[in-house]
């Protein structure tokens, strides 16, 4: 069977200032129709570019890809041309980014910027594309819709104006939903309608969605399966229950230390991950998270493959083994 | 209105307001005020951490501004170490300036990326006249190994560090005079998880070695049950709820306090599915225009007739004897039988 989406071995560098950043190495997955993913993991370990680079995204240069493949229903689209691509854009994958107003233009009513997206991916009349236009933003939930069509972005809320950038995403009844971080700069409040909007509109519309995010414990609820990134590495992937109640990498068992509870009663000192990420312009050879890791061997100091670690799960540590009874990070093996 | 007065505060807020101006026209006429803080009243408590939390707009970082006098106050009143500052002429506050700190959110743009880790640290002392060159220098490698930052890089440039070790350069400088208290607006929102956790417990411990009083601002309600002895919950420039963390967290009166609390997502998949959530509708309404009655009123899922005309006094519901739990609405009584959102609690 063909998945929905396959990203093989891909990789994506930068160059700047003479050196080279390496965003993205060599992560694989793969993800079914209708199927909801979250890609973790801190800021700068790849998210974004590697979500960017399946939508043809990537600035060339100061980006490359340098290798890899991105079936998306078995065809590659890194072999596509821009002309393609752009069709593929909004008709089948869309995207929705963490500031609204990188993608909407500030000097146009929203009803415009909608009408026109409708238009360029399907052939309807004016009015026809109008009036899907305020029943998508309908179905976001913005109040007085039909009003406030000839609005300007700056006169909405930011949780407002993320409604409007999912309906903007939605209007081609995409496959693939792409949201990278679109709550993190939001409250709670509004970050929880949007999450509670997102999985209406996947239970209504059925379409799959890669939800990216920081934060562990926000996906927690949202999505079926977690990949961990770390430095430009998958290092861990486990369906979500799996993984929050046994987490088979350092790093994931670290992130969730780290998370302060709001429930938790009798709070002691939170664990941290001490040192800091590695820095990408230089070449890693062992394990990306030796530097922090308590549970670091003379292996690590070769990069541990990716490897099955249990049924529908994944991790790129050499003891993900030992693993498997640690409750506390730091905790002897 | 009512205020909640303790002993043994450092800090004493009494009904507090900070309103800006909205002018208009060439004239530049007033026709109207932004509300931020309007009628704030609390203690701060010595040698503890005061947790200031509610969504952006409600005006937590105007209350820390003017507190320390940062901001110009419309009216009430500022008590520190039991004297009157709010009346004091900027001479005599530049004096009290030094034991009263700030640390900002964004450890990028609130460091002068033109000096040096050692100018930044060493101004407040040169502003100040405390010490002499080399004490001045002595005391520079002191703070910095005290924030756990390698003396080293005295002579490096912010753009150098991460940002979890820029913050501990804003922490260090505002710690350089020895002041007895600080003001942390979000210092950690800007920061990854795993460096959040960092800069929390440096905070603690720096809070336990000197004897500091913090005034902790964030909108992170999980971290804020891990650093806050109490919790001051403000909508619309108002406190709203005042106790105890774990009264505040476990025993939340408020709706709005409710509402907040079933928004933070738990780092628990099976929990957060059978979790019953209060969605708080639409967004904080403007400060120029604050809703009549209980300002959270058109937002509150339990709002009666009553709550539109009238304001909710901030109340103590605690019985004599009990610690003080202060609530801003007309039916705390019933919400507080009721268990909060998450349906257990981690022991
Ligand atoms: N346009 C670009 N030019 C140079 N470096 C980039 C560019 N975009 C991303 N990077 C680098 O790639 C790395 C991964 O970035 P990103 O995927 O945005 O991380 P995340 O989304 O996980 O925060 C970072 O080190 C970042 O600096
Ligand atoms: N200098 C100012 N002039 C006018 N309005 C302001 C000013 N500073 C803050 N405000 C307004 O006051 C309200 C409270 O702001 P703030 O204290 O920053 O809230 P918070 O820190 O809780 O996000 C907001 O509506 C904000 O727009
Ligand atoms: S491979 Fe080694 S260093 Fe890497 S996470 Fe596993 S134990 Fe730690
Ligand atoms: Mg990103
Ligand atoms: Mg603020």
């Amino acid at each position: 069977m063909t998945h929905l989406l396959e990203v093989k071995d891909l990789s994506v560098t930068f160059r700047s200032d003479g050196a080279v950043i390496r965003a993205v190495n060599g992560i694989s997955y793969t993800m079914d129709e209708g199927e909801s993913i979250a890609i973790v993991g801190e800021s700068g370990s790849g998210k974004s570019v590697g979500v960017l680079a399946v939508m043809g995204l990537i600035p060339t240069p100061p980006g490359r890809i340098e290798s890899g493949a991105v079936l998306f229903d078995g065809r590659n689209l890194l072999e596509l041309s821009e002309e393609e691509m752009r069709k593929v854009r909004g008709a089948e994958i869309a995207m929705v980014f963490q500031d609204p107003m990188t993608s909407l233009n500030p000097v146009l009513p929203i009803g415009l910027q909608l009408t026109e997206a409708i238009q360029t991916h399907q052939n309807v009349s004016k009015a026809a594309a109008q009036a899907r236009a305020v029943e998508m933003l309908h179905l976001v939930g913005l109040p007085n819709a039909a009003e406030r069509i000839r609005d300007f972005p700056f006169q909405f809320s930011g949780g407002q104006r993320q409604r409007i950038m999912i309906a903007m995403a939605l209007t081609c009844n995409p496959r693939l939903l792409i949201a990278d971080e679109p709550t993190t700069a939001l409250d709670v409040t509004i970050q929880a309608q949007i999450v509670e909007l997102t999985r209406e509109l996947q239970s209504k519309l059925g379409m799959a969605i890669i939800w990216i995010s920081h934060n562990l414990g926000l996906v927690a609820g949202v999505v079926e399966r977690v990949i961990v990134m770390y430095s430009g590495f998958i290092v861990e992937e486990a369906p979500v229950d799996d993984l929050y109640e046994r987490p088979l990498h350092p790093y994931t068992l670290g992130l969730l230390h780290a998370i302060p509870h709001v429930d938790a009663r009798n709070q002691e000192r939170l664990a941290s991950i001490e040192g800091l990420p590695p820095d990408l312009r230089r070449p890693i050879s062992g394990c990306p998270f030796a530097p922090r890791c308590p549970y670091r061997i003379t292996q690590c100091d070769t990069l541990p493959p990716l490897v099955e670690a249990g049924p529908g799960r994944r991790s790129a540590c050499w003891r993900w083994e030992e693993l498997q009874g640690v409750t506390i990070f730091g905790e002897p093996l | 209105m009512s205020t909640p007065a303790e002993t043994n505060a450092l800090v004493q807020v009494r009904d507090l307001k900070v309103h800006f101006p909205i002018r208009k026209g060439l004239l530049r006429r007033q026709v109207g005020a932004v509300r931020a803080v309007d009628g704030v009243s609390f203690d701060i408590f010595k040698g503890e951490t005061l947790g200031l939390v509610g969504e952006s707009g409600c005006g937590k970082s105007t209350t820390g501004l003017a507190i320390l006098r940062l901001l110009n106050m419309t009216s009430g009143q500022v008590t520190f170490d039991g004297q009157d500052i709010s009346a004091f002429p900027e001479s005599r506050m530049r004096a009290m300036r030094r034991h009263m700190m700030m640390i900002f959110q964004d450890p990028y743009s609130s460091l002068n990326p033109r000096m040096t880790v050692n100018s930044i640290i060493v101004e407040p002392l040169n502003v100040f006249q405390i010490g002499t060159p080399a004490e001045r220098a002595e005391r520079v490698r002191e703070l910095m190994e005290l924030v756990g930052l390698n003396p080293a890089f005295v002579n490096r440039y912010p753009h150098e560090f991460s940002g979890g070790q820029r913050q501990r350069i804003g922490i260090a400088r505002a710690l350089a005079t020895n002041p007895s208290f600080i003001v942390g607006d979000e210092p950690i929102s800007a920061l990854d998880v795993s460096i959040q956790a960092q800069v929390v417990n440096l905070l603690s411990d720096l809070k336990r070695k000197l004897g500091l009083t913090y005034l902790f601002i964030a909108h992170d309600l999980s971290m804020v049950r891990y650093i806050s002895d109490r919790v001051a919950v403000m909508y619309l420039g108002r406190v709203v709820e005042l106790s105890n963390r774990n009264t505040v967290f476990d025993h939340p009166a408020h709706p709005y306090t409710r509402a907040l609390l079933s928004a933070v997502p738990i780092a628990n998949p099976k929990r957060e599915r059978v979790r019953q959530r209060i969605i708080l509708e639409g967004d904080v309404p403007s400060p120029a225009n604050p809703p009549s009655g209980c300002r959270f009123h058109p937002r509150c899922a339990f709002a009666t007739a009553e709550c539109s005309t009238v304001d909710p006094p901030l109340r103590n519901l605690a019985t004599s004897g009990a610690e003080s739990h202060w609530v801003a609405c007309h039916y705390a009584e019933r919400f507080i039988q009721e268990e909060v959102s998450a349906p257990d609690t981690i022991a």
